[in-house]
C-alpha cells in the first residue's frame, strides 16, 4: 500500500503548557504528541532513498524505517528501529538538537519545515514505557568484565550496548543517583526524572549493575578497575568545575554557577515543597550566558518564584548559542534577554552601621557595560567590545554564572600515562575512543567539554563497539 | 546502606559514631572527608573523617548537632543505616617530612585535628597541642590528645576547665619562648582559625587550616564549596572538594569564607527547629 504524503508544509505542532502557567510549575512544558498528531506527522515523511537525516544523527538511527513502521500503527515495531541505534530514544526524543542534525538534513525542510523527527521519537519511546514489560531475558554473559565510570548519557549508552551483548558491566556513579547530567542538569521541565529512572531500570533489567556512591579517582582508581579483573574501563565521568568570570563579587552570597543552582533544584529536589536543600528563591535573578544550560537556570530561577529573570550575553542573538527553541519558551514565559551586554562586577550589600546585618555580603546588583561586535575572530565569530561609558546596574539579587566548565582533575590525576589536551580533556583516538592507556577509553563531555547528550551518547557507543571488538578478538 | 557499628555521645552536642563503609575506610587519610546522606529525602553534608579502621571497614565521623541534618543523623542508633555515605573526598593533609608541628584545634574541629596528631605522633614527630572549647561540659578527646601530643594545652571560654582563654593565648607564648615549627595546623571555628593564621604570621612558619564550606557534590562539579585566596597579589579562586580541605591560612579570605557559609542560615534555623520538634513527638 503506498500511504498519501502529508504535504502539509509545517510541523504539526506540539502541544505545551501556556507560557504564563508553566512559567510556575515544573511540570513537562512540551506535552507530546497524541496518536493522531504522530499519524499525521509521520505521514510528512517521504520516505526517501538518500536517508540524508540518518548520517545526520550521531548513532544513525535508522530514521525513516521507524518512522514507516509508526505509520503502520506499529508502535512498538518502531521502538525496537530505534532501539537498534540508541539506548535513550526517551531522552533523546526531548533534548536532542534536531533541527541542527537529523531534522537539518531532511528533504521537507527544503520547502517548509523538516519532519519533526524528534516529536515522533519522543512519542514511540513514551508509547513503549507506557505499554511494554522490561526485557525479563537477560543476554548469555560471554565472560568479560567491563567497568563504565559515570552514568550519564555515555556511560549509560555504553553500558546498555555491552549488556546486550553479554559482558557483564558495572557502572559506577559518584553521586546518590543514577543519570548524571540528565538528573543533576536538566530540569524536570524538560525531561522528568521518572524518564531517566526507567532508562536505568532497563539497563539493570539487561543485567547492568549499578554502584553509586563510588568516585572513581578517589574511593577506587582506573587501576584498581583494571587489577580487579574488568578488562576495559570506559570513562564517561562528565564536565567538570564551573567556570567563572573573574570579576569582583563572585564571593558574595547569591552568586551561583549553573551547576550549582541546577544541582540543587534537580537532584536535591529544593523544587519541591519544604525541601531538605535550600536555594535562592525568588527576587530578580540574572543568568550570565547563552547556552542551554543558561536557559535551564533562567527558566528554573522563574519556576521557584522569580518575579524578573535576565539573560545576559556578551554577543548577539545570532551568537547565542541555544537551540532556538529553548530561547523561544524562555522568551514566551517572560525572560527578558539583554544582549550585547557584559557584566563587569557584582555588587554587594554593606550596612557600615552594622556588621551583624544578615544582608551584608548579599548580592544587590549586577554591573554591566553594553558590547558591540567588532571584527570576526579566528573562528569567525565577531568580537563583542565594550562600549566605553556605556556602564549600568541591573538591579537583581541572584546571579547565575552559565559560562562553561572545565574539565574534572580525580580521574587524570589519579591515572598514570592518561593523556589530557591541552583544556584538561582526556585525549582518545577519534576511530575507537581508546585513550592513551591501552583497555581504558573515554567519551562525553570529559574528552570533549560541554557539549550535547546525543553527542556523549555517540561516545559511549563507539566505545562499547571498540570494547567489544578489543574483547572478542 | 551503610550501618552504624557504634554510636557514642561525646557531649550534650557532639557525638560520634563508626559507620561502615569499607571502600572509604580503605583509603582514607587524614584530613579528607566525606559526604553523606541520612535518608533518602536528605541534604548532602560534607564531615572531615576523624578516624577510620581498615580492618573492620569503618569510618569515624564526629558531628556536632547544629542543624536538621546532623539532628536527624543524632537520631540514627548502632544497627541503623545511612542511605549515602561516599568518599574519602577532597587531598589528605600533607605530612610527609614534618619532624616538629603544632596542632590547633577548636570544639568539634579537635576530632579532625586528632588524627593528624595521632599520624605526626606515629610518624615520630614531636606534636605541641593546643585544643579549646567554650566551657568544661564541650571538651572531648582529651585523654586521645595527651596520647598523640608531646605538650598539651587545653583552653575554655570561660575557664571552667584547664586555662581560661581561646587557644591563640598558649600558642602565642610558645612562639614567644622561641619554639618553632615547621607547620602549624589549625582547625576549628573560622574565626578562630582566622586568629590563629595572624598569631602565627609573624613568624612566617607555615600555617594551615582545614575549611569546611557549603558543599553539594563534593567531587568538582557544583563550585559551591568555592573560597578566594590571596596569591602574589591576585585573588585566585579554588575548590575546597578538589583542591582541598587544607588551604595555606595566610592565603585565605576568612571574611568572604564567614559570609557565604551564612548564606542559609534563615533556612537552616527553620529546618533545625522543625527537625527537633519532629524528633521530640517521635519521643513522645
Amino acid at each position: 500500500m503506498a500511504a498519501k504524503v502529508n504535504m502539509t508544509p509545517n510541523k504539526t505542532p506540539m502541544p505545551t503548557q501556556e507560557p504564563a502557567l508553566r512559567a510556575r510549575n515544573f511540570e513537562e512544558v512540551a506535552q507530546g504528541y497524541t496518536q493522531e498528531m504522530a499519524l499525521g506527522e509521520a505521514a510528512r515523511c517521504l520516505n526517501c532513498k538518500a536517508m540524508p537525516c540518518v548520517s545526520g544523527c550521531p548513532v544513525n538511527v535508522h530514521i525513516p524505517a521507524f518512522i514507516a513502521r509508526l505509520r503502520e500503527g506499529d508502535f512498538e515495531g518502531a521502538y525496537q528501529v530505534i532501539q537498534q541505534s540508541s539506548t535513550l530514544p526517551a531522552v533523546c526524543g526531548r533534548v536532542c538538537p534536531q533541527e541542527t542534525q537529523c531534522e537539518a538534513r531532511c528533504v521537507r525542510g527544503k520547502n517548509g519545515q523538516p519532519v519533526g523527527i524528534g516529536r515522533l521519537e519522543r512519542f514511540v519511546a513514551d508509547w513503549h514505557n507506557a505499554h511494554a514489560q522490561l526485557p525479563c531475558e537477560k543476554p548469555v554473559p560471554n565472560g568479560h568484565k567491563v567497568a563504565v565510570v559515570g552514568s550519564g548519557p555515555s556511560g549509560l549508552t555504553c553500558a546498555g550496548d555491552l549488556a546486550k551483548k553479554g559482558y557483564a558491566v558495572t557502572v559506577f556513579e559518584a553521586l546518590h543517583t543514577a543519570g548524571g547530567v540528565l538528573v543533576y542538569g536538566i530540569p524536570e521541565f524538560r525531561l522528568p526524572k521518572f524518564i531517566v529512572q526507567k532508562e536505568v531500570d532497563n539497563l539493570k533489567a539487561l543485567g547492568v549493575e549499578l554502584r553509586t556512591n563510588m568516585v572513581i579517582g578517589k574511593t577506587l582508581t582506573v587501576d584498581e578497575l583494571l587489577a580487579q579483573g574488568y578488562e576495559a574501563v570506559f570513562i564517561g565521568s562528565g564536565a567538570g568545575l564551573p567556570n567563572f568570570m573573574n570579576i569582583p563579587g563572585e564571593g558574595l552570597k547569591g552568586v551561583y554557577s549553573a551547576n550549582e543552582f541546577l544541582t540543587r533544584s534537580n537532584l536535591m529536589k529544593a523544587y519541591q515543597e519544604d525541601p531538605a536543600t535550600p536555594i535562592s528563591k525568588g527576587g530578580c535573578v540574572a543568568v550570565v550566558g547563552g547556552g542551554n544550560v543558561a536557559m535551564d537556570a533562567a527558566r528554573t530561577a522563574l519556576r521557584l518564584g522569580a518575579r524578573k529573570v535576565y539573560i545576559v550575553y556578551r554577543r548577539s542573538m545570532e551568537e547565542l548559542p541555544a537551540r532556538q527553541e529553548e530561547v523561544e519558551h524562555a522568551r514566551e514565559e517572560g525572560i527578558e534577554f539583554r544582549l550585547l551586554t557584559n557584566p563587569t562586577e557584582i555588587l554587594g550589600y554593606f550596612n557600615p552601621d552594622d556588621r551583624r546585618d544578615e544582608r551584608n555580603g548579599c548580592v544587590m546588583g549586577l554591573k554591566c557595560q553594553k558590547m558591540e561586535l567588532g571584527e570576526p575572530d579566528e573562528r569567525g565569530r565577531r568580537r563583542p567590545v565594550a562600549i566605553q561609558g556605556s556602564d549600568f546596574i541591573l538591579d537583581v539579587n541572584t546571579v547565575i554564572m552559565a559560562i562553561g566548565t572545565s574539565p574534572n582533575p580525580l580521574i587524570k590525576s589519579t591515572t598514570q600515562g592518561l593523556e589530557v589536551n591541552r583544556h584538561g580533556g582526556i585525549v582518545v583516538c577519534e576511530e575507537t575512543g581508546e585513550t592513551s592507556r591501552k583497555g581504558v577509553y573515554a567519551g562525553g563531555d570529559a574528552v570533549t567539554g560541554a557539549a550535547t547528550v546525543i553527542s556523549a551518547m555517540g561516545a559511549g557507543k563507539l566505545a562499547a563497539k571498540s570494547i567489544d571488538e578489543a574483547l572478542s578478538r | 546502606m551503610y550501618r552504624i557499628v557504634n554510636k557514642k555521645s561525646l557531649n550534650s552536642t557532639v557525638t560520634l559514631m563508626d559507620i561502615e563503609a569499607p571502600f572509604v575506610a580503605a583509603k582514607a587519610q587524614p584530613g579528607q572527608f566525606i559526604i553523606l546522606r541520612v535518608d533518602e529525602e536528605g541534604e548532602r553534608i560534607p564531615l572531615t573523617v576523624a578516624g577510620y579502621d581498615r580492618a573492620a571497614g569503618t569510618v569515624r565521623i564526629i558531628f556536632q548537632i547544629v542543624g536538621a541534618t546532623t539532628a536527624a543523623l543524632n537520631a540514627r542508633n548502632t544497627g541503623d543505616c545511612l542511605q549515602d555515605f561516599v568518599g574519602p573526598l577532597g587531598k589528605p593533609t600533607k605530612l610527609d617530612g614534618l619532624k616538629k608541628v603544632c596542632i590547633v584545634g577548636g570544639g568539634v574541629g579537635c576530632a579532625i585535628a586528632l588524627p593528624i596528631a595521632q599520624a605526626l605522633h606515629d610518624a615520630g614527630c614531636v606534636v605541641s597541642g593546643v585544643i579549646g572549647f567554650r566551657n568544661k561540659d564541650l571538651v572531648i578527646l582529651e585523654n586521645e590528645f595527651r596520647t598523640a601530643c608531646n605538650s598539651l594545652a587545653v583552653m575554655t571560654d570561660d575557664g571552667s576547665y584547664g586555662e581560661k582563654g581561646n587557644v591563640c593565648a598558649p600558642l602565642q607564648q610558645l612562639l614567644d619562648a622561641g619554639e618553632t615549627f615547621d607547620e602549624v595546623i589549625t582547625i576549628g571555628p573560622l574565626i578562630m582559625m582566622k586568629f590563629v593564621v595572624e598569631t602565627v604570621r609573624p613568624t612566617g612558619m607555615p600555617c594551615t587550616v582545614s575549611m569546611n564550606p557549603i558543599m553539594i557534590d563534593g567531587t568538582g562539579m557544583c563550585g559551591g564549596c568555592r573560597l578566594t585566596l590571596n596569591r602574589d597579589g591576585q585573588r585566585v579562586m579554588k575548590f575546597a572538594c578538589v583542591d582541598g580541605p587544607d588551604f595555606n591560612g595566610y592565603e585565605i579570605d576568612f571574611d568572604e569564607a564567614a559570609s557565604r557559609g551564612g548564606m542559609y542560615r534563615d533556612f537552616e534555623r527553620h529546618a533545625y527547629e522543625k527537625t527537633c520538634n519532629l524528633l521530640n513527638k517521635e519521643v513522645r
